[in-house]
C-alpha cells in the first residue's frame, strides 16, 4: 500500500520530517518512488510567494526549450534553484531538478486571479505536450508557492539523493507519498502527489471505478483534467472540480466522492441538494477503497476516505502542527508529543479538515451535517 | 412389374424436409391419445396400419400370413402442419413414447411459403452461435491492493437511475454559506431510481392474461416484498383500467407505440390515477423486426383484448413501422416526448424505444440535445417478438453488443454520459447468463437492460429457442399458455407459479450480480462504463468494442 504523510504546521518545517515518518511506516520492500509537494514556502521562496514557481525534471536539451518557451510567452524568470544532488547507489539521476519562479506576462500582472491560474495551468499543459515524447521535459506543477519533487527509488535514499536533510527547503505544508512496490518502470507522470490550479491530493489504494470517472471529467470540458497515468489522479481534479469549478464547500466533496445512501441523505438540512448532486455526480463515486490527503488552495488540508478502507488513515498533532498519515506509527514520528489519545481515526461518514496555519481541526459528519 | 401403388410423388414432402421428426416408441405407446390431443399445430394424428404378420408353428415351416389391423401415431407432412418440436407430446406422454428430435438437414424454409405467403412466426432470432454478450468474460479482478468484496456479506447497492440527470452546473444549486440549498422555482426532469434489470415491452395481447398477470405479481411482490425496485413495460395494447388506477401504476412503463392501441383507455384513466406510471416508452423500432410496426394477429384478438384496445375481435392490429403523424424522429423528440410529458405534468420520464442500427447515433444525439428526453433504448437483433416475418427476425437488426457501445462513447465524448441513460435490450440472458450479460452491457455502458424471451423462458417454461421450437406465439397457439388468448392453452399456466418464478429468477439474478461486482471492487455506483473490467479472446470484438483481448 502506498504510504502517505501530510504535516500542516504554523512553523516552516523540512520535508524530511515526512520522509523519515514515511521511512517508519515502511513494511518489508516497498519504497519505489516518492513524491513531495510543498506548500506556503520557506526558504529562499519565502519572500516570492505571488509569484508562479514551475517544477520541473530537464534533460538538457529540455532546459534550452524550456527557457525559450518561457520566453517566448512573456514570462521574466526571477529565481531559480535546484536541489544540491548528491549520488545515491540506486537512484538514476536526471540532468535538472528544476524549479524556477517567474514573473507574470505584463498583459496578465493585473489580471483576476482566476485568469491568472487559468494562464498557468495552460502553460504547464503546454510545456508537457512539448517535453512528453522524448521525455525531455516533466512539468509537475506551475502556481504560487508551491513547489513539487519527484523522482524513482527508495524515499529515504531519496532524501538524500536531494540533499534535504541539509537544505534550506522548508514549508508549511507538505504531501509526502512512498510509492508501493507494485511498478518498478514508474512513469513520473504516474508519481503522487498530484496539482491543478492550487489543489494537490494523493491517494492510496487502488481505484477501481477509475475508467468512468477519468472518462467523466475527460468531458468537464477543463483541458487541466488530463494525463491519467495513475488512477489516483482524479482524485485531484475530482476535488478541483467539485470546489472550484463548481463552487461547493469543501465538505461536498465527501458527498461526491462517498455519496449517501437513499435513506441516508433524508437525514440532511440539504437534503435536496445533496440527492441532486448524487445523480448528476453520479460517476464520481469512488467507490474505494481509498484515503486521499490533499490541500486546497487557501491552505487547508484535509483527509477523507470511503467505508471500504479496511485501514484507515490518522490524524493527530498538536496546535501548530499537525500529521496525517496512512499508519499512526507514522504520526508518532512526526509529531511525536501529541496527545495520542486525541488521535482521529475518520471513520467512513468523517472528513476531516485542518484550518490554514495548522490552527484548528474540524471533523465533519456527513451524516450529521 | 407395375408397383402395387403409383411412386410419382414429386409434390409431396418426405419427413426428411422438416424441422423436427417424431421418434414414437410403438413397444411403450398405451394408445392412450393424449399426444395427439395435445398437440397445438396437429402435427401428429392416430392412424391405422395394417400389419402383415408371417408365423410359423411346428417342426417344420408352414408360413402362415396373418394381417391386423394397429394404432400408430404418425407425424403429417403438411407443411402447415409441421412439427414444431414444442415437445408437448413428450410432457403429457405417460410412458416416454414419444418426443421430437430436430432434423439438422431440414430445408423447411425452402417449402414454408405457400399461397405466397412469407413464414411468420414468433421468437427470435434462430441463430444458435455463442453471442457476444456470452464472449465477453469480467478480467479485472481485485487483488491485493484492493481486496475484492464479499459478495455475500458486503452491502450492494444494485440500482440505476432512468430519467434526466442535469449535470451539475445546470443544477438550481446555490450556495449559502456553508451549505447548498436547492432553488424550488427551477424545472428538475424526473428521474426513477430503479433494478438494472427490466421486464421489456410485452403487450397484454402478446401475452395471455394468466402470464401478464403473473409477471405482473411477481414485480409487485419484488418491490413491496423484497425490495427490489423491479419495473415492467406495459408493451403495445394497454393495460387493464383496474392496474392503471392502482397504486402498483408505479411499478409499469407504459408503451406508446405506432397503433396507439390502448391509449384510448389510458387517457380516459388519467382523472383517477393515484399515481403515476414509473415512465413513458414510445416505441419507434423493435430489435426482433426492425422498421417492421407491431402485428397482434388475428387469431389472439379475443374479447378482453379488443376491450383493452378498443378494437372489433379476430382483425389483424397492425402497427406501422413508424409513427404516421410524425415524419421524423426530430418531430417526435420535439412533439412526441414533449406531450407525452405534459400529460402527466412532466412529473414522469419519456423516453424513445429505437431498434439497433447503424443509425442510433444520429437519433442519440438528437435526443442528446432534447433536455425532455429520458433515455434512450436500443433493442438489439436478438429481441424477441410475438409475430414477425422470418426473414425479419433472423436477418434484419444490429447487435446490442457495438451498438450500445457506440452510443456510450459518444455520450461520453459530449461529456453527457450520465445525463442521458441507455437502455440495452435484445438477447440479453439468450444462453442463461442473465446477470452476466447483463453485467456485461452495463460496463459496455448500459445503464439498465430489458429482458423478454429470458423470462417466459425461466417464469413460464416457454419452449422457444434458437433452432426454432416451437415459435408459434403468433398464432395464438402457445401450448404453455404464455401467448395465447385460448382460454383452453391459458389455464394450463398458474400465474402464482409464474410469480414465484419471477421472484426466484431476479433474487437469483441480483446474486450473481453481486459475484460479478465483487470481485471487481464495486459495491456502491453500478459500474456503468467500467469498460478496463471486461475481457474477450476475439481481438476483432476486443477492438471493435474497445476492450481488452485476453487469451
Amino acid at each position: 500500500m502506498c504510504r502517505l504523510s501530510a504535516i500542516t504546521s504554523s512553523e516552516y518545517i523540512s520535508p524530511m520530517e515526512n520522509i523519515l515518518s514515511l521511512e517508519t511506516m515502511k513494511e518489508g520492500h516497498d519504497g519505489s518512488g516518492l513524491g513531495l509537494m510543498l506548500k506556503d514556502l520557506g526558504g529562499p521562496f519565502k519572500d516570492l510567494k505571488d509569484f508562479p514557481i514551475l517544477s520541473t525534471i530537464c534533460s538538457n536539451k529540455g532546459v534550452e526549450d524550456l527557457t525559450a518557451f518561457m520566453r517566448s510567452r512573456g514570462f521574466a524568470e526571477k529565481f531559480s534553484w535546484e536541489p544540491a544532488i548528491k549520488n545515491v547507489p540506486g537512484v538514476e539521476r536526471r540532468d535538472h531538478y528544476l524549479v524556477k519562479v517567474y514573473d507574470y506576462p505584463a498583459e496578465y500582472r493585473d489580471k483576476p486571479k482566476s485568469e491568472k491560474e487559468d494562464l498557468l495551468m495552460n502553460t504547464r499543459l503546454a510545456i508537457r505536450k512539448m517535453g512528453e515524447p522524448d521525455g525531455s521535459i516533466f512539468a509537475f506543477s506551475f502556481y504560487p508557492d508551491v513547489l513539487t519533487l519527484k523522482e524513482v527509488g527508495d524515499p529515504l535514499q531519496l532524501g538524500e539523493f536531494f540533499n534535504l536533510d541539509k537544505s534550506d527547503i522548508k514549508s508549511k505544508i507538505v504531501l509526502a507519498q512512498g510509492r508501493q512496490n507494485t511498478n518498478y518502470a514508474i512513469y513520473l507522470y504516474a508519481c503522487h502527489p498530484f496539482f491543478i490550479q492550487g489543489y494537490g491530493t494523493m491517494t492510496n489504494g487502488e481505484n477501481t471505478a477509475f475508467v468512468p470517472i477519468r472518462e467523466f471529467l475527460m468531458g468537464r470540458g477543463n483541458p487541466g483534467y488530463m494525463g491519467y497515468n495513475s488512477d489516483s489522479e482524479v482524485f485531484t481534479h475530482i476535488a478541483h472540480y467539485v470546489n472550484r469549478s463548481l463552487g461547493y464547500p469543501l465538505h461536498y466533496y465527501k458527498d461526491v466522492i462517498t455519496p449517501l445512501k437513499e435513506k441516508e441523505i433524508d437525514t440532511r438540512s440539504d437534503a435536496q441538494a445533496i440527492r441532486l448532486l448524487k445523480r448528476s455526480l453520479r460517476p464520481l463515486c469512488i467507490d474505494g477503497p481509498n484515503c486521499v490527503i490533499g490541500f486546497t488552495p487557501d491552505g487547508s488540508v484535509f483527509m477523507v476516505q470511503d467505508a471500504k478502507k479496511l485501514r484507515p488513515g490518522v490524524v493527530g498533532g498538536v496546535p501548530g502542527k499537525y500529521g496525517l498519515m496512512s499508519e499512526v506509527c507514522g504520526l508518532d514520528s512526526a509529531v511525536p508529543q501529541r496527545d495520542k489519545s486525541t488521535d482521529i481515526f475518520p471513520m467512513k461518514y468523517d472528513m476531516v479538515i485542518i484550518a490554514p496555519g495548522a490552527r484548528e481541526v474540524t471533523v465533519w459528519n456527513q451524516l450529521h451535517a | 412389374m407395375e408397383p402395387a401403388s403409383r411412386l410419382d410423388q414429386n409434390h409431396k414432402l418426405s419427413l426428411k424436409e422438416f424441422p423436427y421428426i417424431i421418434r414414437w416408441r410403438e413397444d411403450r405407446c398405451t394408445r392412450c391419445g393424449r399426444c395427439t390431443a395435445v398437440c397445438p399445430v396437429k402435427a401428429i394424428e392416430p392412424a391405422v396400419n395394417i400389419q402383415r404378420t408371417v408365423t410359423s408353428e411346428g417342426s417344420s415351416p408352414e408360413p402362415k400370413v396373418t394381417r391386423r389391423l394397429t394404432h400408430v401415431v404418425k407425424q403429417s407432412t403438411d407443411i402447415e402442419r409441421y412439427c414444431i418440436g414444442c415437445g408437448t407430446c413428450a410432457l403429457v406422454c405417460p410412458t416416454e413414447a414419444i418426443f421430437p428430435e430436430y432434423n439438422f438437414q431440414h430445408k423447411f424454409y425452402h417449402f414454408k411459403n405457400k399461397g405466397g405467403i412469407p413464414y411468420m412466426r414468433g421468437g427470435r432470432r434462430n441463430d444458435p452461435s455463442v453471442s457476444t454478450l456470452d464472449k465477453l468474460k469480467f478480467t479485472r479482478i481485485s487483488m491485493l491492493t484492493d481486496p475484492a468484496l464479499d459478495a455475500g456479506r458486503h452491502e450492494f447497492r444494485i440500482r440505476t437511475l432512468l430519467g434526466r440527470n442535469l449535470s451539475a452546473d445546470h443544477l438550481p444549486i446555490k450556495v449559502e454559506g456553508d451549505r447548498l440549498t436547492v432553488d424550488p422555482n427551477v424545472f428538475v426532469p424526473p428521474v426513477r431510481e430503479i433494478y438494472p434489470i427490466r421486464i421489456g415491452s410485452m403487450s397484454i395481447g402478446a401475452l395471455s392474461p394468466h402470464m401478464w398477470e403473473g409477471l405482473a405479481m411477481g414485480i409487485t411482490y419484488l418491490n413491496e416484498v423484497e425490495g427490489l425496485p423491479v419495473v415492467m413495460c406495459s408493451g403495445e395494447g394497454g393495460m387493464p383500467p383496474s392496474i392503471l388506477k392502482s397504486s402498483a401504476i408505479k411499478y409499469f412503463i407504459l408503451q406508446i407505440a405506432s397503433g396507439y392501441f390502448g391509449w384510448d383507455e389510458i387517457i380516459h384513466a388519467l382523472p383517477d390515477m393515484i399515481e403515476d406510471p414509473c415512465a413513458i416508452e414510445i416505441k419507434y423500432g423493435q430489435g426482433a423486426k426492425p422498421g417492421d410496426g407491431g402485428l397482434l394477429q388475428a387469431y389472439k384478438v379475443l374479447g378482453l383484448i379488443s376491450k383493452i384496445r378498443g378494437v372489433p375481435q379476430f382483425v389483424d392490429l397492425a402497427s406501422p413501422p413508424t409513427h404516421q403523424t410524425k415524419y421524423s424522429i426530430e418531430e417526435a423528440v420535439a412533439k412526441m416526448i414533449t406531450s407525452m410529458s405534459m400529460a402527466w405534468g412532466f412529473r414522469v420520464p419519456v423516453y424513445p424505444k429505437i431498434s439497433g442500427t447503424k443509425t442510433a447515433r444520429a437519433v442519440l444525439n438528437n435526443l442528446a440535445r432534447n433536455p425532455y428526453a429520458a433515455a434512450l433504448c436500443i433493442d438489439g437483433e436478438d429481441g424477441g417478438t410475438g409475430a414477425a416475418y422470418n426473414v425479419s427476425m433472423d436477418k434484419m437488426g444490429h447487435p446490442i453488443a457495438s451498438n450500445i457501445r457506440d452510443c456510450y462513447l459518444d455520450l461520453v465524448k459530449q461529456g453527457k454520459q450520465n445525463e442521458l441513460p441507455l437502455i440495452a435490450a435484445g438477447g440479453v440472458g439468450k444462453a442463461g447468463n442473465l446477470a452476466a450479460n447483463a453485467a456485461a452491457l452495463i460496463m459496455l455502458g448500459a445503464s439498465a437492460v430489458d429482458i423478454g424471451k429470458y423470462i417466459m423462458q425461466t417464469a413460464a417454461g416457454c419452449f422457444g429457442d434458437e433452432y426454432n421450437r416451437c415459435n408459434v406465439c403468433n398464432l395464438g397457439k402457445c401450448p404453455r399458455g404464455i401467448t395465447t388468448q385460448d382460454p383452453k392453452l391459458y389455464r394450463r399456466l398458474d400465474p402464482d407459479k409464474v410469480a414465484e418464478r419471477v421472484v426466484e429468477v431476479f433474487k437469483a439474478a441480483d446474486v450473481e450480480l453481486k459475484k460479478i461486482f465483487a470481485p471487481l471492487g464495486r459495491s456502491t455506483e453500478l459500474p456503468i462504463g467500467m469498460s478496463d473490467a471486461l475481457g474477450v479472446g476475439d481481438k476483432d470484438i476486443a477492438d471493435r468494442l474497445q476492450i481488452s483481448y485476453v487469451c
